[in-house]
């Protein structure tokens, strides 16, 4: 018998292996039917998934764990048993402002820390406070943008003025002169930079070289009064999400997200985060990012909690929500091992035998136990080098300054 | 109570006006969502925000209103939780709805029923539009392969019309489908172009 699931997602390259899951067959083999309903914001996808249009949705990790935490709107609990992707992000700003920074733009993205020296004295000298666009406040980017503003004196809220707009009007706003950049998930990055608006300035992997990105989400009781059905789409996923990694597929799966129902954006712009080759400055040779989006290898789906808590240091670093050990537990509670684990336990998915670890620690790729299978965790480093230990979360924000 | 609506598409937002109006609300104010459009709500000070559920700028929207120090008294997504029915048909019909904290819920409840109402009379206006809209490019589309018959065929008017439709009936297609194929092979045979 076929059981039909409603899931929400917005048009961003990251929605792959949804799509695949869908268009490949993958769900089919399962039993399900996939009803993707394409989205235009993520406070509408939210009030979709919380009040029960649909069953799942494509969302932002540190928007489930604001919504459990009743930082956006109604509060409901929330679970993620899966991570869509890992990295993905790119921060471009106008051309004018990047004529600032190092011109060598394969030499600008490598060195995060150099480049961040060079974008604050940017700020300075930008004929007004630069306005940056991001899509959400409690998205990835906009964490890893403060985070690394931050690393060198700039005061995310006071220096620069983040405007939320959504990804699809980013370009627009660009052309318009209402943002001087913006960091959002592809392909509106390269589409800015293809309209000869805008240059890369940092991507999401140089910055935290594994960086949590996207989350299949479900209500909290909704999963537990449908483990069948959950577990299944899990297992639809993980071999989307193989299929989606594999070099050979890169192509055919940028023309399937081209479609209107999904990206609606040319095909050669979304295979460049897929292939991660990244043209920093229109008419550039590409730079070379294997990294700059994972669905599946490295156990990229398994949802640390460690990634959980991390956003949460963030929300309390940039005082969106004061600390305490029930908001820590909470937080820590929407990312969801358990449910991956019991999902594919007859599979053959590596699986990490702990569910934190510490973050940021690994330069090199590391070998590491699994349950079965090799499994090889790859670098996870911030960029500034920082080591997010999920059992000393006060002793890593007190690292920071945050007065202000 | 003043109102805002925030939609792009003026007739909708004329729809949902009027209905407002017809039920004595008389602060209305209609926001297209582009540009400083929140600056301007800012100033406004609203008790109620009706939005369309499908616009991207909902999270520009939220954004403002969870950092703005203009406003006296937060503005939260619907009034009450626990009418869950009415939420549903809110979210159904495509509407989203924040109102100022402290409003009656009794006060705010009319305002959304009929903005549901009417965002569902207006979602049907268009879904008749559009059928028009398609019964015309049919129109359209007969006229022409009625045309290339009577060039070619030598046929009237009425007689091409009486051809197309019997052909349609023979192979159990529609007129416009058979018309469409017509003018597709005399497009491909470069016969008489039209």
């Amino acid at each position: 018998m076929t059981t039909t699931l409603r899931i929400a997602f917005l048009p961003l390259t990251d929605a792959a292996v949804l799509a695949v899951a869908r268009e490949r067959g993958f769900a089919e083999e399962e039993g399900l039917d996939l009803n993707l309903v394409r989205t235009t914001s993520w406070a509408t996808l939210r009030d979709r998934l919380i009040y029960g249009q649909v069953q799942a949705a494509h969302m932002l990790a540190p928007l489930a764990v604001a919504v459990t935490l009743g930082l956006s709107q109604q509060p409901v609990e929330l679970a993620a048993p899966y991570k869509l992707n890992v990295n993905g992000n790119m921060l471009v700003m106008a051309s004018a402002f990047a004529k600032a920074l190092e011109p060598d733009c394969g030499q600008r993205l490598a060195d995060p820390i150099g480049t961040a020296h060079d974008f604050a004295a940017a700020v300075g000298l930008w004929r007004r406070k630069p306005v940056i666009g991001i899509v959400h406040r409690f998205s990835s980017h906009a964490m890893m943008l403060r985070y690394w503003m931050a690393s060198v004196g700039i005061d995310p809220d006071r220096d620069v003025l983040l405007r939320v707009l959504p990804p699809s009007l980013m370009v627009e706003a660009m052309l318009a002169g209402e943002i001087d950049g913006f960091i959002a998930g592809e392909p509106w990055g390269s589409a800015a930079i293809e309209a000869g608006l805008a240059e890369a300035v940092a991507i999401g992997q140089r910055i935290w070289q594994r960086g949590v990105e996207k989350v299949l989400t479900f209500r909290a009781n909704w999963l537990e009064d449908n483990p069948d059905s959950v577990d299944r789409l899990v297992r639809a996923l993980a071999r989307a999400a193989a299929w989606c990694d594999a070099p050979e597929n890169h192509e055919a799966l940028a023309d399937l997200l081209s479609r209107p129902q999904y990206v609606d954006q040319p095909a050669y712009l979304i295979l460049r985060a897929l292939a991660g080759t990244i043209v920093a400055r229109a008419h550039d040779v590409p730079i070379a990012n294997p990294d700059f989006m994972l669905f599946s290898r490295e156990a990229t789906p398994f949802p640390w909690r460690s990634q959980a808590l991390w956003i949460y240091s963030q929300f309390v670093r940039w005082q969106m929500l004061e600390h305490s050990t029930d908001n820590m537990n909470r937080a820590a509670a929407v990312f969801r091992p358990d449910v991956f684990r019991r999902a594919l336990a007859h599979s053959d998915v590596a699986m990490p035998g702990a569910s934190m670890k510490l973050e940021g620690a690994l330069a090199t790729p590391l070998g590491v136990g699994s349950r079965r299978g090799e499994l090889t965790l790859g670098p996870d480093r911030f960029f500034d080098g920082r080591i997010f230990d999920p059992e000393q979360v006060e002793g890593y924000l007190a690292g920071f300054d945050t007065k202000r | 109570m003043q109102i805002v609506i925030i939609d792009d598409s003026g007739l909708r937002a004329t729809v949902l006006e009027e209905g407002l109006r017809e039920a004595g609300y008389d602060d209305i104010h209609i926001v297209p969502p582009r540009g400083a459009f929140v600056a301007r709500l800012e100033r406004m000070a609203p008790d109620v925000v009706l939005m369309d559920l499908g616009s991207p700028s909902r999270d520009t929207l939220e954004e403002m209103l969870t950092v703005s120090r203009a406003l006296a008294r937060p503005i939260a997504m619907f009034v009450d939780q626990s009418d869950e029915a009415m939420i549903g048909a809110a979210i159904d019909a495509g509407v989203s709805a924040y109102v100022v904290d402290g409003l009656r819920k009794e006060r705010v409840k009319p305002v959304l029923e009929l903005a549901v109402r009417r965002f569902n009379a207006f979602a049907k206006i268009q879904a008749e539009l559009e059928e028009a809209r398609t019964a015309l490019s049919d129109r359209k589309v007969i006229d022409r392969a009625k045309a290339i018959l009577m060039s070619q065929r030598g046929l009237n008017e009425a007689d091409a019309y009486a051809l197309l439709r019997s052909s349609a009936m023979n192979q159990g297609k529609k007129i416009v489908d058979v018309a469409q194929a017509l003018i597709t092979a005399s497009d491909l045979l470069g016969g008489g172009g039209l």
